[in-house]
């Protein structure tokens, strides 16, 4: 990393503009200055600081500002992505965080969490200059630094609400699917109700990713702004069982529903012992420390879990989550156990960085056979196979082929199961005429997200499995489109 | 929001209080339970059966012991004060149909929940026995709302304080030796529901049992309240709460339900000092 100095001098000529595409190559890349592993595995804070002013400047300045910008093409709400680095990159941040509110509605959330190597950083020009991906330039960091600095200025944008047109609309769920839906329907100048189950608004970002990859304040705040917009939202309403989907429709008189209840059922090991004590899906032992604080014990009273060596079942974003706040929790040994090898792991390429660098163990190729028990059906270790890769399955991945008699014991005290969400079947389970996949989850109008049921859409997880916040955000706002000129012709 | 608008205190640790909370009320049926968040970030969720219900007046009845930090402070709640986070009514309402006779056990705090399900079995049209069992006489409840169904009702003590001295299974078995129940719902501690289990199982009458296990959300999406029914993992939030008592894994529900015992026992030492709630209740 450059000097303080060095970088003063960067930016000072920078924002002369008078550096040539070759001198621009030659600009180094900005590390994103993190809290050392060693002490940040004894706090929840946030593992990465963000950018300094200068760092973002001279970060926005390695973008080419190409003609084709295959960035864009590979950000999933289309961002106009050299338009608001060209803006950070001559110190214009307001100008930056404008361009960026045409389209995403959460730049401090997905500056930090989006899967940015899969998306706009995959197609940037300067990395395939360098032939290294990791040589892109740093889109998200410069979102998130746009975002912060906004944040940090005070300065918020509260979107203009049009003339109220007398619809009543309710959102199901609080998530990012959601958030995006209730803003751009609130716009339109509807009056909108959202309704969440938990006690507090966020969906996964405030009770699955840690504190310490996404601050909770920032998504307090996005909900904020909701409420500053004057969309009520109502906490502990269980749609299915508060009231029925179709009872907010024909008792309660709202004219069109819009569902982003996400894929809130836990995948659970599926072999024998799972319901071992000591056996946690991720999302309980997310939930437990997240929404539920118990990594503050001085002042939760919902009881952390206390361990020693921890196995975590799973590759993506939620085993590295768990993993890390595990050692965050006390544990003195973590285990990430996947099924396939290294260059198959789902999560970000950031975070499983993050957590090797804090100590995390990985054990690819094995799969869990039995979780085995005390007298007391407390866990006591795994039986692990190992596996192979074979062909690659429906997703493209190669497979993990077990290899008989490979199976050996393992010892662990704790074990969690971070191997997928499938879709929480309440809904369905109380709108029967909803109409839904083998997975569960909701059938939607390609374009409109309507589902099978007039006047009812969806979007997010609830729509696409698992997915991402970006594309959760996405469906939100086309969701949202589509229910806005609905409405208009009803 | 939530406001307590009655509260009554039946024995040391026992309360009832009737809360506004009119959508829980409408919707409320025979069975159903709340998750119940005294605000904040640091309070826990604990789960609570409601024992009864008002629609007009857009009220529910809890009852409840205290034997955690939440139902603690939750106790020290007066009339007028708001209850920040109530969610519900949650599970699936009791099965409610006309099986011709039911035995209805109760056991301890259990009786509350045990109201509203005996009510709608009368209602339903079959004939109704109630055998509620306490570990002592002051902590008997519901005697008169439950005698009002079953006049004949039986109540039991552990040390014979009220009523005879015996243990729920006592009576109950000998109901099915003589009476022939066609169906059986017990509610209270879990080691009770399990040794009913194991009482009408020999006479093969079926028996429902409505389980508390430790819940998170109640909106089935952390899996925490999890059990083994008939070999098959059940979400009681989701799933339940109700249950064929006769396929519960009770071993492995009464060893989940211990999960936090070793390191609870350490740390409410040190929250009924931050709490003042005296030693040895949570
Ligand atoms: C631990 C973890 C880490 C992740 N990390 C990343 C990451 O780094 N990057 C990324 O892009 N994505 C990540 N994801 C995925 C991402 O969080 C989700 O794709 C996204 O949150 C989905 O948004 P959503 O709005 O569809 O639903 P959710 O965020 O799941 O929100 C749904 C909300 O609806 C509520 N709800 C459900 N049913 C009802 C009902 N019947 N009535 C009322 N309310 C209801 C739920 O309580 C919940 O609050 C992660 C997920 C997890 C679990
Ligand atoms: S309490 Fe979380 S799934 Fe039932």
């Amino acid at each position: 990393m450059k000097s303080a100095k060095e970088l003063d001098e960067i930016a000072a000529k920078l924002r002369k503009n008078s550096y040539t595409p070759k001198e621009r190559m030659a600009i180094p890349l900005q590390e994103m200055p993190v809290q050392a592993p060693e002490v940040r595995i004894h706090n929840m804070d946030e593992v990465a600081l963000g950018f300094s002013e200068n760092q973002a400047i001279v970060e926005a300045s390695r973008c080419l500002g190409c003609k084709n910008h295959p960035c864009v093409e590979g950000c999933p709400v289309r961002i106009d992505i050299p338009g608001f680095v060209s803006h950070v990159a001559s110190g214009d941040m307001k100008g930056a965080y404008s361009v960026i509110s045409q389209s995403s509605l959460l730049p401090a959330i997905c500056g930090r969490v989006c899967p940015q190597e899969n998306q706009c950083q995959k197609f940037c020009t300067v990395g395939k200059m360098h032939k290294d991906i990791e040589q892109s330039v740093g889109i998200g960091r410069l979102e998130r630094y746009v975002a912060d600095a906004m944040s940090a200025q005070g300065y918020e944008i509260i979107p203009e609400v049009a003339a109220a047109t007398g619809k009543k609309v309710a959102v199901v769920g609080s998530g990012p699917a959601s958030i995006a839906a209730a803003a751009d329907l609130r716009k339109a100048g509807h009056e909108v109700f959202m309704f969440e189950a938990l006690h507090k608004g966020g969906g996964v970002l405030v009770y699955g990713i840690p504190e310490f990859r996404l601050p909770k304040k920032i998504v307090a705040s996005e909900i904020g702004k909701l409420e500053k917009m004057g969309v009520h939202i109502q906490t502990n309403f269980l749609v299915g069982r508060t009231m029925t989907l179709d009872a907010l429709m024909k008792e309660e008189g709202f004219d069109a529903v819009f569902v982003g209840s996400g894929a809130g059922l836990p995948k659970l090991l599926g072999v024998p012992g799972e319901n071992l004590v000591g056996v946690f899906s991720a999302n309980e032992y997310l939930t437990r420390s997240n929404l539920m604080h118990s990594y503050d014990p001085d002042h939760a009273l919902t009881p952390a879990i206390k361990s020693e060596k921890v196995a975590v079942f799973g590759g993506g974003n939620v085993a590295m989550d768990a993993a890390r706040t595990a050692l965050r929790l006390g544990a003195s040994e973590v285990t990430i156990v996947y099924r396939r090898s290294e260059n198959e792991l789902p999560a970000r390429h950031e975070e499983v960085g993050h957590a090797k660098e804090e100590g995390v163990h990985f054990l690819f190729l094995h799969a869990p056979v039995e979780v085995q028990g005390d007298d007391k059906g407390r866990v006591t270790g795994v039986v692990l196979q190992t596996c192979v890769l074979g062909e690659p399955d429906a997703s493209g991945r190669r497979s993990p082929v077990p290899v008989e008699g490979s199976e050996k014991f393992y010892q662990f005290d704790t074990v969690i199961a971070a191997i997928g969400n499938g879709s929480n079947p309440l809904i369905k389970m109380t709108t029967p005429q909803i109409e839904t996949n083998r997975r569960g989850n909701f059938i939607v109008n390609e374009e409109t997200l309507e589902t099978s049921i007039p006047g009812v859409f969806a979007g997010g997880d609830i729509v696409l499995g698992a997915a991402t916040v970006i594309l959760a955000m996405g469906q939100g706002r086309q969701a949202a489109k589509a229910m806005n000129e609905y409405l208009s012709g009803k | 929001m939530n406001r307590i608008v009655k509260k009554e205190q039946w024995s040391p640790e026992v309360f009832s209080m009737d809360i506004e909370c009119p959508l829980v009320a409408r919707q409320h049926k025979a069975g159903q339970f709340i998750i119940l968040q005294l605000g904040g970030d640091f309070n826990e969720r604990i789960p609570l059966t409601v024992a009864d219900k008002d629609v007009e007046k857009g009220t529910i009845t809890i009852v409840f012991q205290t034997v955690g930090a939440t139902t603690h402070l939750l106790a020290r709640k007066n009339v007028g004060d708001d209850i920040p986070n109530i969610l519900g009514p949650l599970g699936h309402p009791t099965d409610i149909e006309k099986f011709g006779k039911v035995v209805c056990v109760g056991g301890g705090i259990g009786v509350a929940p045990l109201y509203p399900i005996a009510q709608a079995m009368k209602a339903a049209g079959n004939d109704v026995k109630i055998i509620i069992g306490a570990r002592t006489k002051n902590l008997v409840i519901m005697e008169d709302k439950m005698r009002s169904i079953d006049p004949d009702l039986t109540i039991v003590t552990d040390d014979g304080s009220y009523g005879r001295k015996a243990l729920v299974t006592v009576p109950l078995k000998e109901f099915c030796e003589n009476w022939h129940p066609d169906e059986a719902v017990a509610i209270g501690p879990p080691v009770m529901m399990k040794f009913c289990a194991l009482t009408t199982q020999p006479f093969g009458v079926k028996t429902v049992v409505s389980l508390n296990t430790i819940m998170i959300d109640g909106t089935g999406m952390c899996g925490g309240c999890r059990v083994s029914i008939g070999g098959q993992t059940k979400f009681v939030c989701v799933d339940g709460p109700e249950f064929d008592g006769h396929q519960v894994d009770w071993n492995n529900m009464l060893s989940r339900l211990g999960t936090f015992k070793p390191q609870e026992a350490e740390e409410h030492h040190r929250c009924h000092l931050d709490l003042g709630i005296p030693e040895g209740k949570a």
